[in-house]
């Protein structure tokens, strides 16, 4: 593998709350346009390790690398790179006193420069591929939870980000409505974006991964194929989980 | 029955139109206003300076960065919360005293040194209020903020601010039509505000219960415009989410 093609570099991440470890000394590294999904038991630190990637939580030791910049550094200004990487948050986070429009201009029109016609002009575009165009201008208390999902998904897009974090995506939504967004993000992969994800899906996860992580206690217990994941799981560990999960 | 009106009629002249009482009536109103409304503006400035410095050492205490503005930080918010202590742990009349006859003795604005006094009083309470409101912000906003690129003040800005807004409205209301009322003690330092100038009126007359009652009714007739005009803008804030 050479290293360009490394998009995330982690090495020997650890995070501590007020003492007590989240995370123990992982390293992964996360190739352009690979879809890596993180499955555990909660409280295994998957999510602990998503957030840490954007320094959503700041980590207590470790370097993160991300398109060559170790932005764990002080010194670097993290709200740069941080319009490279996406997120989506269990519970949507959209903004509730801003239009779908305005939820997804805000960023492009103030951090990029873009003119109102133009933020306007590609939002509209990707809400007409998540099937939304009708609801520009409507408020989020009016959608459905698995409206405000795609939205929080296309808001992310706006920045056009190299990454796409995925923090739970679908653990807030009725289960009716988990098969609208897992498809929204079908695309995105089919599309070569970069994505992580933290889920509860495992029909997901081995349909769409291409690797998959398998984490328990803070530390990466097993990775590989989501072939070899689910069909020849080798620790133990791995195995009980995915008895109880499946 | 006659007689009656005829005595409140001659009531009212006398207290009202003889020697244009009712202009010391119009001139007090319009010092309480003028104090009001300089001590408003200034308490908002103050509070929000205060709210801020307070909300911010709160939601970064945890962030792990470390360095020379988190230890000016620090120093801010200590400062911060004296001040607090201290305008909210003693009476508003001491204060106006204090700053009036020892802070600026030398200085014959009353008006103006009213307004300092209940401005600096008021952005203490102004301060919590607004305090408050961005706490009660689920931090998914600021999440969500930052995660798109913003910085700390632009995420304040345009995303947590104008929802803490809205939701303090009515809080920040009642602060600013206390702060209307709480104004009548500035006769304490020589100023001819509405209250005195009710008093003057009566100390004139003999005749307590017109000017009195007058003053009253003017104090309520603003807090009641106050109040209409704070519910139409909360009517238009809530629209605009439905």
């Amino acid at each position: 593998m050479s290293d360009n093609d490394v998009l995330i570099k982690v090495r020997n991440l650890e995070k501590k709350f007020n003492g007590v470890t989240a995370l123990k000394s992982v390293n992964a590294d996360i190739k352009k346009g690979e879809v890596v999904v993180m499955i555990g038991p909660s409280g295994s630190g998957k999510s602990t390790f998503l957030r840490c990637m954007n320094l959503l939580e700041i980590p207590t030791s470790g370097t993160i690398t991300f398109n060559g910049v170790d932005i764990t550094d002080k010194n670097v200004d993290i709200n740069v790179h941080r319009q490279k990487m996406g997120m989506v948050f269990q519970h949507f986070n959209l903004f509730p006193h801003m239009t779908i429009l305005k939820n997804m201009t805000l960023a492009p029109m103030k951090l990029q420069k873009k003119s109102e016609e133009e933020a306007n002009a590609e939002a509209m575009k990707l809400l007409e591929r998540v099937g939304l165009a009708d609801r520009a201008q409507a408020y989020p208390s009016q959608l459905s939870g698995g409206q405000k999902q795609r939205i929080a998904i296309v808001r992310a897009l706006c920045m056009k980000p190299d990454v796409m974090l995925f923090d739970e995506p679908t653990s807030a939504l009725d289960p009716e409505m988990v098969g609208e967004v897992l498809e929204v993000m079908k695309e995105l992969a089919e599309e070569n974006m970069t994505m992580v994800v933290v889920t509860h899906e495992m029909g997901f996860a081995r349909e769409v991964g291409d690797k998959v992580l398998f984490l328990e206690d803070g530390i990466i217990m097993e990775q590989g194929t989501p072939d070899e994941i689910f069909n020849h799981p080798k620790t133990e560990r791995l195995q009980n989980f995915l008895a109880k999960v499946l | 029955m006659t007689e009656w009106i005829n005595s409140i009629k001659a009531q009212f002249v006398l207290n009202f139109i003889e020697g244009d009482r009712w202009k010391l009536l119009v001139s007090g109103l319009g010092v309480t206003l003028k104090i009001t409304l300089i001590a408003m503006v200034l308490g908002i400035v103050i509070g929000v300076i205060l709210a801020t410095i307070r909300s911010t050492y709160d939601l970064t205490k945890d962030d792990g960065r470390g360095g020379f503005g988190r230890v000016l930080l620090k120093i801010f918010n200590v400062i911060a919360k004296i001040y607090l202590t201290i305008i909210r742990g003693t009476p508003v009349v001491i204060q106006l005293l204090i700053i009036y006859f020892v802070i600026f003795a030398s200085s014959d604005n009353g008006v103006l040194i009213a307004a300092l006094a209940f401005g600096m009083n008021s952005g203490a309470y102004v301060a919590e209020i607004i305090r408050a409101g961005i706490m009660s912000i689920d931090r998914g906003q600021m999440e969500a903020g930052r995660s798109l690129g913003f910085n700390y003040i632009e995420t304040m800005r345009y995303i947590i601010i104008p929802q803490a807004f809205k939701n303090v409205l009515p809080s920040l209301a009642n602060e600013f039509i206390a702060l209307l009322k709480e104004t009548s003690v500035a006769g304490y330092a020589a100023i001819q505000d509405l209250t005195r100038a009710g008093n003057i009126i009566r100390s004139k007359t003999f005749s307590a219960f017109m000017p009195l009652v007058a003053v009253a009714l003017i104090y309520l007739a603003m807090v009641m415009i106050l109040t209409y005009f704070v519910g139409r803008l909360e009517r238009r804030l809530r629209n605009s989410e439905r």
